[in-house]
């Protein structure tokens, strides 16, 4: 299959459905929009279902409905929408249903504004809603991006029975770019799990785990263990000599990419860990960096968000200093400064 | 004469308090279904409230839905295995509080499934707070001193709210006495009748005691529903076939 | 098929369901029932029928949240 030249929010939806998904519950809001307005169009193409909901409380639990009836299942939001998702995200994680569910970010808290962000990150990584469960997020950096996770974030739902979340963010979303789509694949949907009536078998309940299963506490915490142990991903560039390294995900990471270029050309050791999975942070990138004399995180967003993760995976052998891009995109010059005041901080 | 069975589909005794309304539903559900032939094809969107209680014991495919949201779960449900028989089973502070918004427009788009609304007039689960129906004057946990409508507005009457829409079926049953629970039965199978013939939403309130937070004994009651509660909430089939009735 | 007769019927409890709410007590026609002094298992009163008065109608069965009731065939 040939590249083509694709928005971010049109890749993922179209590699959604060649993934398998055929039921998408959700409510407009930019920067997001893109994604069911596709799939309007797509879904019933191919058999699958699209429901416009009166409200994205509605859409995450029609997802919650199609999830347990064994449908591949996605909603997308953002910003004050994705709020609204957390307490429905809680009960598929807690009934252990796969579903996924885009978080295309938005800046600010309230209603913000639709300018590209990443003030999310908590939101998705820690949680977002009530009690004990964790999301795999997925954070795509690219168009191509966009559409590969989106794929992995089916399969990996559907392999732990969890929801998966792809925080991508208005520009990676709004973006054009020449990508590959996936092959289309069949779907599965008669799972032993889904409801659809019980045909003479016992009969399934759907609701939180913990009310059958024997040492639940164990049970879930060797889940999300074992989840974080297996399911890192990230992107390394020149950390095997680095003096600083830039830590960034998503379009963040576009601008390090750049900014560890043009510092190697001026001699400057800069190197950069590009987490692809934001839950399970990539501890594993930052071992065999004992060389490292600082680490700075680049985020787009007012407060610091990322630097607490950094700052327990390197187990704070060093400083951790953050770069916050707030509202607009920094030039790449603007971060090698910036890391070369921390390299000559660190003399 | 013929023998009369409790449905198989209840599988375990009910967890309900003495005298609670939710078990004569659970029982007319569950004939109902069986009657059918749709045991084995159906599922049920169960919500928070004392509702929670049945998905041990009613023996469906059941999915937990987050307080209010059990219309949103079903109709996810429906619309990919339009094959199955669904239904959701909500008390009225989930449906018509919370959950006002999955309900309506489950009946504004007219999903082909069937709605049980247990109206008891009362946060039952919680302790006995208000709910959108608690009649005026009625005192409750947070109307200590009875429902004030200027502060809290006219009690909610789902009935009517859904009377204009162009839906399959719609009913108001009880379950207060004998004859009550007869005439529930055939609503509520005309209710599940309208959804395997394909006829759009079909919706079902049943008055219920709730003995417990009303305070009052079973036979007070029912006397209370009798004479309080019906003339706010009059009974009868008001679509059928998605044709309004004179009721 | 030759029409059942009453006789062929018999009322049947389970007691042990019994939460001795009073539902049946009221709505039997032919006062048939009675909250006995004795407790179940679950350490409620229970109601009992008095065969001599009862017309194996099932309304008890209707009326009855707690599935105590069943009329079935045999003596
Ligand atoms: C989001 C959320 N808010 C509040 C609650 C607490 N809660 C549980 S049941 C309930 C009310 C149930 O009342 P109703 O729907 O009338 O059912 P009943 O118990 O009377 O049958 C409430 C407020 C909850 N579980 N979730
Ligand atoms: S609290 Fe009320 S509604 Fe709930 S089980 Fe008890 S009597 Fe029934
Ligand atoms: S069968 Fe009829 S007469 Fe006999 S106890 Fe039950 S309600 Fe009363
Ligand atoms: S109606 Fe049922 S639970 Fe209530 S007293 Fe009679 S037998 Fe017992
Ligand atoms: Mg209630």
């Amino acid at each position: 299959m040939p590249l083509q030249l694709m928005k971010g929010n049109h890749a993922l939806s179209e590699a959604a459905v060649r993934a398998g998904c055929r039921f998408f519950g959700g409510y407009p809001i930019t920067p997001q929009s893109e994604i069911p307005e596709y799939l309007s169009a797509r879904l019933p193409q191919s058999g699958g279902i699209f429901l416009q909901a009166e409200s994205e409380l509605a859409g995450i639990n029609m997802v919650y409905g199609a999830a347990a009836a064994g449908f591949r299942a996605m909603t997308s939001s953002s910003g004050p929408g994705f709020s609204l998702l957390q307490e429905g995200i809680s009960y598929i994680a807690s009934a252990e249903l796969p579903a996924v569910i885009v978080d295309v970010q938005r800046y600010g808290s309230g209603l913000g504004d639709i300018s590209q962000a990443q003030s999310d990150y908590f939101q998705a990584t820690k949680g977002g809603g009530h009690g004990d469960y964790k999301c795999i997020v997925f954070a795509p950096a690219s168009v191509q991006e966009s559409a590969d996770l989106v794929v992995e974030a089916f399969d990996k739902a559907e392999e732990y029975r969890n929801p998966c979340i792809i925080l991508s963010d208005a520009s990676i979303a709004q973006m054009v770019e020449p990508v590959l789509l996936p092959e289309e694949r069949g779907i599965d949907p008669d799972k032993a799990w889904a409801v659809r009536g019980k045909h003479g078998g016992e009969f399934k309940r759907v609701t939180s785990t913990m009310y059958y299963i024997e040492d639940f506490d164990a049970y879930i915490k060797n889940k999300y263990d074992t989840m974080a142990h297996n399911e890192q991903r990230w992107e390394s560039v020149h950390t095997e000599d680095a003096d600083v390294v830039l830590v960034a995900y998503g379009i963040s990471s576009r601008i390090c990419k750049e900014a560890v270029s043009e510092a190697r050309a001026q001699g400057i050791r800069l190197g950069l860990i590009r987490p692809i999975t934001l839950w399970p942070f990539p501890v594993n990138a930052f071992s065999g960096l004992e060389h490292v004399k600082a680490f700075m995180t680049v985020e787009l967003s007012a407060l610091p968000r990322l630097d607490e993760d950094v700052k327990l995976a390197c187990e704070m052998r060093v400083p951790v200093r953050h770069f916050l891009g707030g509202v607009s995109i920094p030039d790449s010059s603007v971060i090698t400064e910036a890391a070369i005041a921390i390299l000559k901080e660190q003399r | 004469m013929v023998e009369k069975r409790i449905p198989q589909l209840l599988v375990e005794d009910n967890k309900f308090c003495p005298g609670c309304g939710h078990g004569n539903i659970n029982r007319v559900v569950a004939e109902v279904l069986e009657e059918m032939g749709l045991a084995d094809t159906t599922v049920g969107s169960l919500a928070v409230g004392c509702a929670c209680l049945m998905m041990d014991t009613f023996g469906v495919d059941w999915i937990q839905a987050p307080h209010g949201r059990a219309a949103a779960v079903g109709v996810g449900v429906k619309r990919v295995r339009p094959e199955c028989c669904v239904f959701t089973y909500q008390g009225d502070g989930d449906s018509l509080a919370i959950g006002l918004s999955e309900t309506l427009y489950a009946a504004i788009r007219n999903e082909n499934i069937t709605a049980i609304i247990v109206n008891n007039g009362i946060f039952g689960m919680t302790g006995g707070q208000m709910a959108p129906t608690t009649l005026s004057g009625q005192r409750t946990t947070t109307s200590p001193k009875g429902r004030d409508v200027s502060i809290t507005g006219q009690p909610l009457n789902i009935v009517n709210q859904c009377r204009q829409l162009p839906i399959g079926y719609l009913a108001r049953g009880s379950v207060a006495s004998a004859k009550d629970i007869n005439k529930l039965k055939k609503y509520i199978r005309a209710a599940f009748e309208t959804q395997m013939s394909g006829g759009g939403y079909s919706l079902v309130e049943v008055l219920s005691p709730c003995p417990t937070n009303w305070k009052m004994s079973l036979e007070k009651s029912l006397e209370h529903i009798e004479n309080d509660v019906k003339p706010i909430y009059p009974l009868g089939e008001f679509i059928k076939k998605g044709e309004k009735t004179d009721a | 098929m030759r029409k059942s007769k009453l006789s062929e019927y018999k009322m049947i409890q389970h007691l042990e369901r019994c939460k001795g709410c009073g539902f049946c007590i009221s709505q039997c026609p032919s006062d048939a029932l009675y909250l006995s002094e004795s407790v179940n298992s679950k350490g409620y009163p229970v109601a009992k029928i008095d065969e001599g008065k009862c017309t194996k109608c099932a309304i008890c069965y209707t009326v009855c949240p707690d599935y105590v009731f069943e009329r079935v065939k045999g003596a």
